[in-house]
Order: C-alpha cells, then sequence, then structure tokens
C-alpha cells in the first residue's frame, strides 16, 4: 500500500510546493489514519482535527496565490506532548497537569509552523519523559507497530509508534537518556538527540534540564535532517542554547564517508546484551566500513557507570523541575484540602504515577543534606570523567558505533515491576546526554521474529551534520527503512 | 538568680535590598510591586511548564555594583542555585539564589554613630530572586499575589560586629543611604525595600567566666525603629533568660528563630534552628555560570561614587559643615552634588552651607520637591553666598533675594540692585538713620542708658527701627556699632 504518507518530508514539502499534492488532502489523510490506528497503537494523546485542516486549507490557498511557503509547508507532523502547544492541552502524559493549557508555545512548535509544517496533535509518552516504554503515560501504553503485543520504548513512544506506523512522515521527541533512540530502535525508524543546546528547550516541560534535548524522528536520515534544519538554531529565551548557527544538515547528507574513522568500544558490547541485536549491529558496522570508513577499537572506561550517574543526576534535576506541580496555580488540586500541607500532598499524591514519585524520592534524597557529596556531587564528577572519555575519543575517530538498546521491544507489562531492569534498556544511551554529545538510532536490521534492531552512532559536539551524513550513505546501501509494519 | 553584672551585645544581620530595575531578575515582567495584585506576571515568573529564565544583567550589574560599595571581592565566577522550599508565595517551590558563591564577599563598611566612626565586615552580598505575598486578609481564605515574584534581591550578610542596638540602627540607616546614593535601589521601607533580620546574643561576664546566650534571629523587620526596639528587647531578654537559668548558653540551649511583634513591642519565639529546613541547594540547570570580565568589572567600578559616609566626613572636615548640616546635605545625592558644585563655583563654604540648608532646603521642604528641582542653577546659588559673605546683602536681604530668585531668572546682583536690597555701608547715612531712630524713640534710648532689666530690648528694639528705616539695606554690623557709640554719648 502506497499512500502519500509514505513519501518522505522532503517530497510532501515538494509536492506541495508546486501543486502536485493538496496540503488538504494529505492532512486530512494523516488524519484519517491516526483515527483509525488510534484504538490498536495509541499513539495520540490529543488531535485537533479541525486546526489542522484549516492550517492545510491555508497553505494550499497561499500556494494558489502565488505567496511563498515554507520548507515545510503541508507536511503534516506530530509532537510529543511534554511540548508546550497553545491549542489544546499539555499533558507530558500526566493527570496531573490536567488541565493545563500554554499561554506560549514551544520554540519548536513555533519554528515548524512556521515552516509550514503542521502539527496534527500530541503524542504519548511516559508521564514526564520518564520511562523507556510509554507503559508509565497515565492515559494509555502506547504499543509497537511491529508488535502490539510489545511496547513501542519509550519514552516518545508516541511519535516513534506514529512514524513507524506511517501516521505521519515526521515527529519531535525528547531525548533525556535515550528517550528519542530507543524507541526509535524498537519501532525501527531514524531518531537522533542533538548536542545538548543546539536546540532550544523553551516550551518543553523540564524532566533533567541538563541532559533534555528535543529532536527529530523520522524514517530516513535525510527527512531528520530536514526537520532538524527547521528546529535547530540559538534561541535567546534558552540560556542553555548554543550561540552557534546551525549548518545545511541537507546539504551535508551527500558528503563521502570513505575515510570516516568509526570507533567501536568493547564496553558496549558487554553483558546484557541480546545476541541478535549485538549481530545486527555488527553487520551494519560492517556495512558502513565496505562503504570505506575505518574501524577502529577505542575504550570508554567510565561508560559502565552511566546508569547510576544518569539516574542521580536526572531524579535530582526532576526533583526540583516537578515541585512546581502542586495544586496551587494551575493543574490538579486536590479537594477538599485539610490545610496546606494535605494540598501539597494529597494533590502530588493523586496526580503523580508511580514511576514519577519514585524519581522524586530518588533525587531529594540524592540532593538531601549529608547525602549530597556522597550521591548528586559524586554524580557530577563521574559526569565529567564519561565527557572526558568521549573528548578523548572523539581525537582518534569520528563517530562511535554501537547498540541503541539491549534488546527488541519488549512485551507490554514484562518489566512494570522491576525499575531496575527497565533503567537497563538505557544503558548505551544514557552516555550521550551526560556528556551532552549528539547521537542517532538508524535501523539496522530485524531480529527472527521481525522485530527492528536500532544502531546508535555518537558524535562529536555539533556534529550532527556528521551523524545524519553516515546514516544517510547508509540508508542509500540498506533498504531496513522502507521496511513497513504490518497495520491495518 | 544570678545576675549579670558586664553584658557584651554581639549582633549581625542580615537585609534583603530590592534592587531598582525596570525588568524582574529572570523574565521581562515590570517591577512594580504595587500594581494591581497579579498584574505584573508572566509563564517565567508564574512558573509555568516548559518556561525558563533568562538573567537580567542589569540586575547583576547593579549589586556588583552595590557589593564594590560594601567593600568586597567580586567573584570573577558565580553561579545560580536553587533553594527549595514549599510555600504558595513561591510558585516554582524553589528559589533562584546563589549559594556557595555569592557575587561579593569579604568587605568592610564604615558608619558613624553620633559622629564617632564604627567599621562592620561584610560576609557575603548575593543576588536572587524574591517570592510573592501571601494575604491572609479575608476568612478561610489565603490569596496570593505574584507581581513582586522575581524581583530582584540583594541579600547582605554581616559579620556579627555590631555592639549595641544604637549602632545597629545608625548601620541600618546608613546602609539605606549608601544603596541610594549609588541609585542600586528607592530603599523605600514603606514598599519593604528593605527587610533586616537581626541576630543577636550576648556575652556575659560572671566570676571571671564567659557566658554566651544562644543566637535569636529575628526574622524579617521591615522598619529601621523595630529593628532598634527588637535588638534592645532581646538582649533585655537574654540577659534576664540567663539570669534565671545559667544553662541558657551556646551548647546548652539551641539557636532560635523569632519573630517582632510591633503591636506589644516583643519578640516570640518561632521555631528552634535544630529544625531547620533542608533547602537542597543545587545548581540551577537552566541558568549558566556567571563570567565577569575585568573589563565588565571596571566598567561597574566606574560607577561607584563617593559613599555618603566620607562625603559627609568630607563635608564636615573640608567645608566646615556641621555634622547635622552635612548629614542632611548628603542625604541626597543629587543635593549634594549640587552642593558640590557650589563649592565648586566658588561659593564660600561656611555660608553657602548655611544658606543651602536654612533658605535653599527649606524652600524645597515647603514646595516638597528635591533642591536640584527648584530650577536655582548651582552658580546663582554660589553667588548669593558670596554677596552675603562680602557683605553686598545682609542676611535678611539675601532671604528676600533667594525669594525672587524662585521665580526670576536674572543673576542675583542684578536682582539685588533692582530690589535696592543691596547694603548700604555709607556711615554718615547709617548715622542719620539712628539719629531719626534716638529722636522717634526717646522711651527705648532711655531704656537702653538706664534701665538694665530693660537694656537689651530697647538696644534690639531700637536696632530694628533704623534697620527698618534703612529699608532693610543697612548693615546689621554697622547699625550695631553706631548706636552703641550713640548710646555712650550725652
Ligand atoms: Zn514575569
Amino acid at each position: 500500500m502506497t499512500t502519500p504518507l509514505d513519501i518522505p518530508v522532503a517530497e510532501i514539502a515538494a509536492g506541495v510546493r508546486i501543486g502536485k499534492l493538496s496540503a488538504l488532502d494529505i492532512v486530512s489523510l494523516a488524519l484519517a489514519r491516526v483515527e483509525s490506528l488510534q484504538p490498536q497503537l495509541r499513539a495520540f494523546i490529543s488531535v485537533d482535527a479541525d486546526r489542522a485542516m484549516n492550517l492545510a486549507r491555508k497553505i494550499d490557498e497561499q500556494r494558489a496565490a502565488g505567496r511563498e511557503i515554507g520548507a515545510l509547508a503541508g507536511v503534516p507532523v506530530a509532537v510529543k506532548d511534554n511540548m508546550c502547544t497553545t491549542f489544546g492541552a499539555t499533558t507530558c502524559g500526566s493527570k496531573i497537569l490536567a488541565p493545563f493549557h500554554a499561554q506560549e508555545a514551544a520554540h519548536v512548535v513555533d519554528q515548524l509552523e512556521s515552516a509550514g509544517a503542521i502539527v496534527i496533535g500530541k503524542t504519548n509518552l511516559d508521564e514526564f519523559a520518564m520511562g523507556s516504554s510509554t507503559e508509565n503515560s497515565a492515559f494509555f501504553t502506547t504499543a509497537n507497530p511491529w508488535d502490539v503485543s510489545r511496547v513501542a520504548g519509550g519514552s516518545s513512544g508516541g511519535s516513534t509508534a506514529a512514524v513507524a506506523a506511517r501516521l505521519i512522515p515526521g515527529a519531535l521527541g525528547s531525548d533525556t537518556g535515550g528517550s528519542i533512540r530507543e524507541p526509535a530502535s524498537f519501532c525501527g525508524i531514524v531518531g537522533l538527540k542533538p548536542t545538548y543546546g543546539r536546540v532550544s528547550r523553551y516550551g518543553l516541560v523540564a524532566y533533567g534540564s541538563s541532559l533534555d534535548q528535543i529532536g527529530p524522528i523520522a524514517r530516513t536520515a535525510r527527512d531528520a535532517a530536514l526537520l532538524l534544519s527547521v528546529i535547530a538554531g540559538h534561541d535567546p529565551r534558552d540560556s542553555t542554547s548554543a550561540n552557534e548557527p546551525a549548518p545545511d544538515y541537507v546539504a551535508a547528507l551527500d558528503r563521502p564517508i570513505r575515510g570516516l574513522r568509526i570507533g567501536v568500544s568493547e564496553e558496549y558490547f558487554g553483558a546484557g546484551l541480546n545476541h541478535e541485536v549485538q549481530a545486527t549491529v555488527r553487520a551494519a558496522i560492517a556495512a558502513i566500513e565496505s562503504q570505506g570508513a575505518t574501524v577502529l577499537p577505542i575504550h570508554l572506561p567510565h561508560m559502565k557507570y552511566g546508569i547510576a550517574c544518569y539516574y542521580l543526576i536526572a531524579t535530582a534535576e526532576a526533583s526540583s523541575n516537578l515541585a512546581r506541580f502542586d495544586g496551587v496555580h494551575y493543574g490538579h488540586r486536590t479537594p477538599r484540602p485539610a490545610d496546606i500541607i494535605d494540598l501539597y500532598s494529597s494533590t502530588r499524591g493523586e496526580g503523580f504515577g508511580a514511576e514519577v514519585k519514585r524519581r522524586i524520592m530518588l533525587g531529594t534524597f540524592a540532593l538531601s543534606s549529608g547525602y549530597y557529596d556522597a550521591y548528586y556531587l559524586k554524580a557530577l564528577k563521574v559526569r565529567t570523567l564519561i565527557k572526558s572519555d568521549f573528548e578523548s575519543a572523539f581525537r582518534d575517530v569520528d563517530v562511535i558505533a554501537s547498540p541503541v538498546a539491549p534488546t527488541i521491544a519488549f512485551p507490554i507489562g514484562e518489566k512494570s515491576d522491576d525499575p531496575l531492569a527497565m533503567y537497563l534498556a538505557d544503558i548505551y544511551t544514557v552516555s550521550a546526554n551526560l556528556a551532552g554529545i549528539p547521537a542517532i538510532s538508524i535501523p539496522c536490521g530485524f531480529d527472527a521474529s521481525g522485530l527492528p534492531v536500532g544502531m546508535q552512532l555518537m558524535g562529536n559536539y555539533f556534529a550532527e551534520d556528521r551523524l545524519l551524513n553516515i546514516a544517510h550513505q547508509y540508508q542509500q546501501v540498506t533498504d531496513w527503512h522502507n521496511h513497513m509494519p504490518a497495520l491495518g | 538568680m544570678t545576675v549579670a553584672t558586664k553584658v557584651r551585645p554581639i549582633i549581625g544581620l542580615e537585609i534583603h535590598v530590592q534592587l531598582r530595575t525596570r525588568t524582574k531578575l529572570f523574565c521581562g515582567c515590570e517591577v512594580q510591586t504595587d500594581a494591581p495584585p497579579n498584574s505584573r506576571v508572566c509563564g517565567i515568573c508564574l512558573g509555568h511548564p516548559g518556561t525558563l529564565p533568562v538573567m537580567n544583567r542589569v540586575a547583576l550589574e547593579s549589586a556588583a555594583l552595590a557589593g564594590m560599595a560594601l567593600g568586597c571581592e567580586i567573584a570573577r565566577f558565580t553561579k545560580w542555585d536553587r533553594k527549595s522550599y514549599y510555600y504558595p508565595d513561591l510558585p516554582k517551590n524553589y528559589q533562584i539564589s546563589q549559594y556557595d558563591i555569592p557575587l561579593a564577599a569579604g568587605g568592610t563598611f564604615e558608619f558613624d554613630v553620633d559622629g564617632s566612626p564604627r567599621e562592620i565586615r561584610i560576609r557575603r552580598a548575593h543576588l536572587e530572586e524574591d517570592a510573592g505575598k501571601n494575604i491572609h486578609d479575608t476568612p478561610g481564605c489565603t490569596l496570593v499575589d505574584l507581581n513582586r515574584t522575581g524581583t530582584p534581591l540583594l541579600e547582605i550578610v554581616t559579620e556579627p560586629d555590631l555592639a549595641s542596638a544604637d549602632d545597629t540602627y545608625a548601620f541600618c540607616v546608613e546602609l539605606q543611604r549608601l544603596v541610594r546614593h549609588l541609585g542600586v535601589s528607592e530603599a523605600d521601607m514603606q514598599k519593604g525595600h528593605m527587610r533586616f533580620e537581626p541576630n543577636v546574643n550576648v556575652a556575659i561576664e560572671h566570676n571571671g567566666r564567659e557566658y554566651r546566650t544562644p543566637i535569636a534571629e529575628v526574622k524579617n523587620i521591615n522598619s529601621f525603629k523595630f529593628v532598634r526596639q527588637a535588638i534592645s528587647y532581646e538582649i533585655e531578654r537574654q540577659v534576664a533568660v540567663w539570669e534565671e537559668n545559667n544553662d541558657y548558653v551556646i551548647g546548652k540551649a539551641s539557636n532560635e528563630n523569632r519573630g517582632w511583634d510591633a503591636d506589644r513591642g516583643v519578640t516570640e519565639f518561632q521555631r528552634g534552628k535544630e529544625a531547620a529546613h533542608d533547602y537542597r541547594y543545587f545548581p540551577d540547570p537552566d541558568l549558566l555560570p556567571v563570567q565577569l570580565s575585568d573589563e565588565t568589572l571596571g566598567s561597574i567600578r566606574a560607577q561607584l561614587v563617593e559613599r555618603p559616609v566620607q562625603r559627609r566626613r568630607r563635608f564636615a572636615s573640608e567645608y566646615g559643615l556641621s555634622m547635622k548640616d552635612a548629614e542632611t546635605i548628603v542625604e541626597h545625592r543629587p543635593t549634594a552634588d549640587l552642593f558640590d558644585e557650589v563649592i565648586k563655583l566658588g561659593g564660600p563654604a561656611e555660608i553657602a552651607g548655611k544658606q543651602f540648608v536654612n533658605v535653599w532646603l527649606k524652600h524645597a521642604n515647603d514646595r516638597g520637591v528635591a533642591v536640584t528641582e527648584l530650577g536655582v542653577e548651582a552658580a546663582r546659588i554660589a553667588e548669593l553666598a558670596k554677596m552675603t559673605a562680602e557683605g553686598t546683602v545682609n542676611k535678611t536681604a539675601a532671604n528676600q533675594l533667594a525669594d525672587a530668585m524662585l521665580t526670576r531668572s536674572n543673576c542675583p546682583s542684578a536682582l539685588a540692585k533692582e530690589l535696592g536690597l543691596v547694603q548700604v555701608q555709607d556711615a554718615d547715612a547709617t548715622a542719620r538713620w539712628v539719629d531719626e531712630a534716638f529722636a522717634a524713640n526717646q522711651q527705648a534710648v532711655s531704656d537702653a542708658r538706664t534701665n538694665p532689666k530693660k537694656m537689651q530690648a530697647a538696644i534690639g528694639f531700637l536696632r530694628g527701627q533704623v534697620m527698618k528705616l534703612s529699608g532693610g539695606k543697612a548693615d546689621p554690623k554697622l547699625v550695631g556699632k553706631l548706636i552703641e557709640e550713640r548710646l555712650q554719648q550725652p
């Protein structure tokens, strides 16, 4: 089955631009497909169909009138529901925010829409982006389009499922410890976590502020490059946003990769890694090698402390970031509180799910007087060591290749009662967040049961162009990204 | 019961000063705390999810300037930390502050108490955002006004170098003068721009041993008078408690927070320090560390002005002003600047000082404006002082001339001529007025000559008559001399 939604972002935009495609047709198609597959996938928390169709009509009118339309004009997209929009609610997959209507849209939402993309709705996520399976959403669990009994991954599982199922050609996710890359890997699509500071966090509801980054999710590296070109760049409203011009990521795709040095660290292929995932990723690395790149062994000695370090820093920041959800100013408020303390504790008790509470408690503990030095401060020191591991590795290699996750998508419910096992899903991804470097997940094959496997490429600061370049070149000689899940 | 014989109070302070900036510390909202409730707020200061703070550079530079004026070293590298506690007037439930690297540290600050110099060490001064206000005046509910939320505050912490309530009072007043002089704060007490938290204990000498009572921190006082009262009360209270129980000492009894009850004139226990909050400070990941280059520090330092205490001392020593007059003039920086200008333009210091306070400042007060707003230039003020000193006009005429100068822009010498206020130095003319006055007032003349009881009054009367005959233009000194001579004659 070929629908316009199978064609890439760039071609939709080009088709709309020359009048070959109508934005309204494309958007209507996407809305219809979202609606028909929602019962199976549960990828969306909210959809604003009227608004999307109005915007599409406007784009068709502008084109017909000969007016300039943006680079993404007519492309239906979705954003994870932790990014603020001025339409609809922003839920973060939590009951505590309902009903919250943001006064300002996230920077990325403004960027997308001013380029003509149409945000048709908000996708499901683990509550406040805390999770690796989307099972922690307060509303429902998103299913994996390749096997609806399995998780889509998380926390950006709604966005990756929507793109993998061809509901939309592109979407945005956020990645604090792997939340774009792991679900992209589980869903067999491309997901990029940019360098910390490359994309403004303004309007992204914070989880771990020093780790959070918004990034593109698409089927091809080219589409991811196109989306990144639109959302990257300096934003004075985010003090941590890099004051560096964003290069033309699309133009960089066609550079040759001959002679590039690919680092492989055996720390990423140790115990706990599924054999089929291992074999598939090694084969993908060999494929890149056969395109003229050189594979070199590297050593990242502190990688093994990544999970511990990440779960201290992310939860510490989260415990503070989520303090504002107290029932006083907006969102859920417990009915008939006895006093102010009860207002706080009952509101938060009722509003937050178990995983969020667990992380708030972990983080509160890590920052408490008497424990700060042993936990939070030590984690900061380890973070510096992890960073310098990468800095020295990138003196010898251009990128580092590894698996994205130790397994393929696991069955829904399998790890729900074992938070520690769930945390290990992030073992290969958290280091890039801790170091602040960019990393991409690229579909690189399937296991015997037909479930997708992803390869991760990590690059030096602001080397998104290089990551996308290699991913694109790899996609020129492979067709994993063209495989399509069998859905209605 | 023991009677304390020798008591030495030990007092330090934490002071919050609201900085005068157009916008808040981390968002673009206008600072106007008395605007209608919740009318000066945005997503950032309301702590809405997704919003991010951006530092106000002006606030940082004002704080650095104040830090320099307090004699502190300014940190070239500092950062922002989150201080966590739950309160409805703090929408994020953390306050952005500076914890372990304050913007300014290690200063000393001079002030005077009744003309004698004092010094206090400044431990640190850092910048932070203010909270909003909880309003409890509606029964059954608390209203929250967030206009003040995010307003820049400078928190100054002193060493416990103050030894009395009066010294503390003088220090607080001097600090107000300083921040006003620098222009970094309006320091309006009525608007809560300065809030004081004195920490007080006493060292008691008894039988060759020293006992130190636990430290009481009196929270959130917003008037100088209450600072003085609260400290006096605390000193007495602590001594009395110790006299009852000699174990009321640091180590055996705990430090505490107390509140000042202005109606009853007492401090009241709030909580013990052992129940102190764990604020869980950590660096705010939303804000970059702040680096201050030599160049930036240099340009801030260039805005430093003479501190009011030094200026007062200079006005007294160089210009010969009384401490009281110096204090009056230095209270307001543009006024002091104007006075310096008057002296620079040749105004004779002593007369200019008196005239400035007694004439010009009085006119300004009567009109409810600053002396700089009277519309009289420094050069004219200097000229009038000079004319008075040289005897061109007498004091009465000078006052009349000043009145005229308020509405006319002519130079005072021209005005004096026009209004016929130039003092007459002509001895013959003056003698004629004296003769005339003597002839017309036989009784007064006789009293002045023979009645010791009425002598002074009669002479004064005659002098007044002569001045009247001269139309106010006679030189009072000459008049006095001639009356004296005439009375000696038969
Ligand atoms: Zn604001």
